[in-house]
């Protein structure tokens, strides 16, 4: 039913941004609009914490809170090329959320995004900016209420809106070729890592690239110029939740199947009926119970390493990123440095984690962590 | 010579028997279009719902009040061409336990009592986790006539299932929408046997259908000479919305107002419910 949007998508995406007028606007509003290139930060008192040398990827410090500006900054340029007059979006913590309603407001489109029940009410202040920049935000109330619903929702909208609609997906997931345009606009981030490290270390490769994987986003930016770097560790952090056997988890490579789900073949957590299970994480963001095809791909063949944080190891590592670097992280990224408690790594090595959020947005549930951890 | 005609005899002794086996092996839905050709009702419910056992009931309830198919749904946690509806009504039927093993233990001797052609109506995820043929080899068991699958797109048909639903002999079903190119149309008409599903307006289940304004859409259809009857879907509720339905189409397929009509209905209220339903659409 959604063949003649996807397909008007896939024949003309690649002639679209390959052309270097679309390249110009995009780079450009990368640059002035988005505040890029984000600093690639040398974090000297986590490396002497965790003896290594950590470099911090401030996604962070992106325009509106997060690396989802890339993407929607990509698509929007792109829905306007397709003569597109609507936008509809699936938010989880809000940010890619609000990243469209950012980028609608800019072109001066109508938007509207799906956001899950449960995460419009324990992501109150970017439901509150999307309203503010001028979007519809519409409750998913089936299911989980969670980002999986939303999306279910945004595709439903798009069913009924076949013509006059450009769907921003924000992750690297749903039909060909969402996965692939969504890796290419988030690209920017290693691209820029690459010559960042090469000005800091002399060697434009670390010795691991690490980022915390929902749908896979951030991961996908942070790993795509690394991908045929062989010796370039990856590794993709996911959220166990309150443990991977708790029954409460969002872990998809370690729970799932394989197995369909909006739109694409990947790793889906589901019962042995086919039944698609409610994922749990702490973080909105993470709360997904599928991941991109590319990061099944790379679990599959082992190019990538896939390891989880609990809710608990996130908000630890984002209570010491706090003391020590004075950044409060998303709850999404404080998942990737929660490895740092689980691998070790050389003195000498070089390891890059991708910031990929700020932790404005997850102020609420951090104060209910102290009170109950008694910081 | 006499070698010639004996071989000419047996080989016209074959094909008359050939042609009785076809007659005999003809889909149900298909002889179903033969003898009618017009007004075709087609009624799609979900297995599990309102009760888990209530399949059989609500079959033999719509055979007795003369709908002429069953599009029987299978639950599916998210149902992507569903409205909130018919999106409830599986979140309910999952809940009373309905799997694809538990609908085909239910189906094992149904065709002892329901001579209606049925199609079940599915979303790709359990089936793949239940063995695509698997599936099929067991629904063609049961007696069940064909498949309707909104999320298989057309290359995946082509390249490897389309295969298998042949081999197990089940009808497929595509659907079209009024944005659908007029090859692809005919294409996917090609490809589908028994009907091909027309969906009323670019919506998913259960939006208002406003069948006048899709007049041209439904014309374009008729005229495209297309191999297989249409049958209108998506939005069509009651009697008006029915027999406009009828006057562009062989016929419709009603799903969301009637799981309406069966919610919370006791077991020994299903049948009176569905009687008086399909005679309100008369």
């Amino acid at each position: 039913m959604l063949y003649g949007n996807v397909e008007e998508l896939r024949s003309r995406y690649l002639d679209i941004i390959n052309d270097p007028s679309f390249g110009r606007e995009f780079d450009l509003l990368l640059k002035d609009y988005a505040g890029r290139p984000t600093p690639l930060y040398f974090a000297d008192r986590l490396s002497e914490k965790y003896n290594t040398r950590i470099f911090l990827k401030r996604e962070d410090l992106c325009h509106t809170g997060a690396h989802k500006i890339n993407n929607t900054i990509g698509q929007i340029l792109l829905a306007q090329k397709l003569g597109k007059k609507r936008i509809i979006a699936e938010t989880g913590a809000g940010q890619h959320g609000v990243a469209t309603a950012t980028v609608c407001a800019l072109k001066g489109l109508e938007c509207i995004v799906y956001m899950g029940e449960k995460d419009i009410q324990r992501q109150s202040p970017n439901v509150a900016r999307m309203k503010m920049l001028g979007a519809t935000v519409v409750p998913a109330t089936s299911g989980s209420k969670t980002l999986k619903d939303a999306t279910n929702e945004a595709i439903r909208d798009w069913i009924n809106h076949p013509t006059d609609t450009h769907y921003i997906i924000g992750s690297v997931v749903g039909p060909h070729p969402y996965p692939d345009m969504v890796a290419r606009f988030q690209s920017i981030i290693s691209a820029e890592m690459k010559w960042q490290l090469k000005e800091k270390t002399g060697d434009e490769n670390p010795q691991t690239v690490i980022a915390c994987v929902g749908g896979g986003s951030n991961a996908a930016g942070a790993f795509f110029h690394y991908l045929d770097e062989k010796h370039v560790r990856l590794i993709a952090v996911e959220a166990a939740g309150e443990g991977i056997n708790s029954g409460r988890s969002a872990a998809t490579t370690s729970l799932g199947t394989m197995g369909i789900l909006h739109g694409s073949r990947s790793l889906v957590m589901q019962t042995a009926d086919g039944q698609v299970v409610e994922p749990h994480s702490i973080s909105s963001g993470l709360d997904y119970p599928g991941i991109g095809p590319l990061h099944a791909h790379l679990f599959a063949s082992g190019r990538g390493e896939f390891y989880s944080a609990t809710d608990k190891d996130a908000l630890n590592a984002a209570f010491l990123l706090a003391k020590l670097e004075g950044i409060i992280p998303a709850l999404e990224s404080a998942h990737a440095l929660a490895i740092l408690e689980k691998i070790r790594f050389a003195k000498e090595d070089n390891i890059v984690i991708c910031l990929s959020g700020r932790g404005d947005k997850d102020l609420d549930t951090y104060m209910r962590a102290m009170e109950n951890l008694k910081i | 010579m006499k070698i010639e005609n004996g071989i000419q005899a047996v080989i016209g002794h074959l094909l008359s028997k050939q042609t009785t086996v076809n007659k005999k092996m003809m889909s149900r839905i298909k002889v179903l279009f033969e003898r009618k050709k017009q007004n075709i009702l087609n009624v799609y419910f979900t297995a599990g719902f309102p009760a888990l056992n209530s399949t059989l009931t609500i079959m033999k309830s719509l055979q007795d009040a003369g709908v002429d198919m069953i599009e029987l749904g299978m639950p599916y946690s998210d149902p992507l061409a569903d409205g909130p509806v018919i999106q409830s009504s599986g979140t309910i039927a999952l809940t009373n336990g309905m799997t694809i093993p538990k609908l085909f233990e239910q189906l094992k001797n149904f065709r002892n009592e329901i001579q209606l052609p049925v199609l079940l109506m599915g979303y790709m995820n359990p089936i793949i986790q239940y063995g695509f043929e698997n599936f099929c080899r067991d629904a063609t068991a049961v007696g069940v006539d064909g498949l309707i699958l909104p999320d298989l797109p057309m290359f995946e048909f082509e390249k490897e299932f389309g295969a298998l639903i042949n081999k197990y002999k089940l009808d497929f079903v595509f659907l079209v929408t009024p944005e659908t190119e007029e090859a692809r149309v005919k294409k996917l008409d090609h490809l589908s046997s028994g009907f091909l599903y027309a969906v009323s307006a670019s919506s998913t289940t259960g939006r208002d259908a406003a069948l006048s304004n899709q007049e041209k859409y439904f014309n374009r259809l008729q005229s495209m000479g297309l191999k297989n009857p249409v049958l209108i879907g998506f939005g069509i509720r009651d009697k008006s919305s029915f027999s406009k339905a009828c006057s562009y189409a062989n016929g419709a397929i009603i799903g969301t107002a009637f799981i309406k009509a069966l919610e919370n209905a006791t077991e020994q209220e299903i049948p009176s419910r569905i009687k008086n339903f399909i005679n309100s659409l008369k």
